[in-house]
């Protein structure tokens, strides 16, 4: 059966043929597409596994030149010297944990506060404005800061502390805090905005003041975020890199003196790919033992947030 | 007869408590004005030092031994050309991601699994990424220095946050767009892109230009590829050589001579310049573009 239609002719059965082409296409796309999809999916999980093995393989090289004894107990590091050198971690973890206890102590009572403001006292439109500030200080890039410490920070600290070092732990330990302050501010507010009015209501209508209700209805129910926010705080300046690097020094001795210049475990990693170590060298394998340390740390630290936030979550 | 309440006593107590509250919501406050004064002080220091030294020269220069006439121009190239590894590899993968997890996989441990080390990605620190690129990247791929190695580099460092963008985006498509277009027929790949995907899109554009601004500032993980600072020509291609503003900024926060640090402040002027257009756009999206259901 054909229909005529000027001078193109129409059967019916071409245009089921046709049609089911189509459809044939279309069904590959359907069969594809999440087939695809799944693919880009696995490259996270790729990423993981490529960040494990590099810094496994390379650190067991590593500890196939420096027993991975002296690496935990020596208390010096001095990789420069092949034949000399101390292959310590210990400076440069007591380097990383100095300035990033100076910048939890900026951090989390400034943050703290700020979202106490935030979530408990502030209007609606103050919290508009002042949010989106924070915000900005959190998008700046760190080696902004790390120009900030090394010619704003340090300068202006001398004055106060006259024997305090160009490169010192304390300056970077400070701008570290202040970067932080928006992370700590706005993850704990997160968690005091998530406990309910009702709540709130309550103790007002007991008679509270609003400083009472923060402090003593509010915080305690929010607790368990707060204290994630303050893991995550810690990891994100165990991880640092830049500000260390540029405002800290290059000196891995091992002390707690805040005036004295530092060395940081992402600054030694800067310090050795800014420099010419040789591929191959005992130095270029120690910053993934470095990096491997580095690693751990952070992932303790994020996971040891999450689940704090997951096992003692209050649920309303 | 005997006061059950003695009005002087609680008048004195409650004084104690409402000044206390007041007390500490000034300092509360205080604590938060201290961000944004902060913030003030570092722009104006980096301003007034930065006076002077920008101009089109620094723009149009090469880095030089002579601060006078050292200019950020292979940065500001270099950073652009990041960008073009940086933006289609980070958004196809990272969007691929988001659609696989929100539309098509079901509630599974493997999916779980994906969504913890998608989280867990997101807490590593920059550094680390610096050294699975050197390894895999410049070392085992053979890529050297280049535009590329930077850029996948890169790419997988922000991968995680575009994709919790995008996931927040598709969630936020209401359920009766997909429901009423597998009714008028519509097979799942053509509901996503057609329907789901331009609803979405504002919201995953304005997560991702933050993300990418992110790797504009980025330096850490290029300090490690080992990116050089001196460069006096520019790339031709994404196999060249190349170096990024946050490179230039660190090299000359580095030097001795305190004209560099005037310099340095030029640099940072010029990046942050670049952040800001690039955070413009994403507000601009979000307000003009984002609906809501």
């Amino acid at each position: 059966m054909a229909m005529t239609d000027g001078n193109r002719s129409y059967s019916v059965r071409k245009m089921i043929k046709e049609n089911k082409k189509k459809q044939n296409g279309q069904q590959f796309i359907e069969w594809l597409m999440p087939k695809l999809l799944l693919l880009t999916a696995t490259i996270s999980v790729l990423t993981t596994i490529g960040i494990l093995f590099t810094l496994l393989f390379e650190t067991f090289i590593f500890f196939e030149r420096v027993s991975i004894v002296e690496f935990l107990t020596s208390k010096e590091w001095l990789p420069w010297d092949e034949k000399t050198g101390s292959f310590g971690i210990a400076p440069l973890v007591t380097g990383t944990l100095l300035t990033t206890a100076i910048a939890m102590l900026v951090a989390i009572p400034i943050g703290l506060a700020s979202a106490i403001y935030l979530s408990e006292y502030a209007s609606e439109k103050a919290r508009k404005v002042l949010k989106p500030i924070l915000e900005v200080l959190a998008g700046i890039p760190t080696i902004v800061y790390g120009f900030f410490a090394l010619t704003f920070v340090t300068p202006l600290l001398q004055k106060v502390i006259p024997n305090l070092g160009i490169f010192n732990a304390l300056s970077p330990g400070i701008v570290m805090g202040i970067m932080i302050i928006p992370m700590v501010a706005s993850l704990s507010e997160d968690a005091m905005s998530s406990v309910p009015n009702s709540i709130r209501e309550g103790a007002l209508g007991l008679g509270s003041t609003k400083l009472e209700v923060a402090l003593k209805v509010v915080l305690p129910a929010a607790t368990s975020g707060i204290v994630a926010s303050f893991m995550l705080a810690i990891s994100r300046a165990v991880g640092e890199t830049m500000i260390v690097a540029v405002a800290g020094g290059s000196s891995p001795v091992l002390t707690f003196d805040v005036t004295k210049s530092i060395q940081t475990l992402t600054a030694y990693i800067v310090q050795v790919t800014t420099g010419d170590a040789g591929y191959g060298t005992t130095v270029y394998y120690s910053i993934y033992a470095v990096g491997m340390t580095l690693f751990v740390f952070t992932l303790a630290m994020n996971l040891l947030a999450q689940y704090i936030s997951r096992r003692f979550r209050e649920e309303y | 007869m005997e006061k059950l309440i003695d009005k002087q006593r609680v008048v004195q107590y409650m004084d104690g408590r409402l000044l206390r509250n007041n007390v500490l919501k000034f300092l509360f406050f205080l604590a938060t004005l201290f961000g944004l004064i902060v913030l003030v002080v570092l722009l104006y220091r980096i301003f007034t030092q930065a006076i002077g030294w920008l101009n089109v020269d620094f723009l149009n220069n090469f880095p030089s031994r002579r601060p006078e006439n050292a200019g950020i121009k292979a940065g500001l190239v270099g950073s652009l050309w990041l960008m073009v590894i940086v933006a289609p590899v980070s958004l196809i993968l990272g969007v691929g991601t988001a659609i696989y997890l929100e539309e098509y996989a079901k509630k599974s441990r493997f999916t779980d699994f994906i969504q913890t080390n998608i989280s867990n990605l997101a807490g590593v620190p920059s550094i680390v990424f610096g050294l699975l690129g050197l390894t895999i990247f410049v070392r085992e791929l053979n890529l050297g220095r280049s535009i590329l190695a930077a850029g996948l580099t890169m790419s997988l460092l922000v991968l995680p946050v575009i994709v919790v963008a995008a996931q927040e985006a598709i969630r936020a498509v209401p359920n009766q767009l997909r429901e009423a277009s597998y009714g008028m027929g519509a097979t799942k790949w053509q509901t996503i892109y057609r329907i789901v995907l331009p609803a979405a899109i504002p919201g995953i554009l304005t997560g991702s230009i933050l993300a990418l601004s992110r790797a504009i500032g980025e330096t850490a993980p290029l300090v490690v590829l080992g990116i050089p600072t001196f460069l006096a020509y520019l790339p031709q291609g994404i196999l060249d050589t190349f170096t990024v503003m946050p490179m230039q900024i660190y090299n000359w926060t580095s030097r001795p001579q305190a004209d560099f640090q005037n310099v340095a402040a030029a640099g940072i002027v010029v990046l942050l310049v670049v952040l800001i257009f690039m955070n413009s756009i994403a507000i601009f999206i979000r307000n003009k573009f984002q609906k809501r259901y």
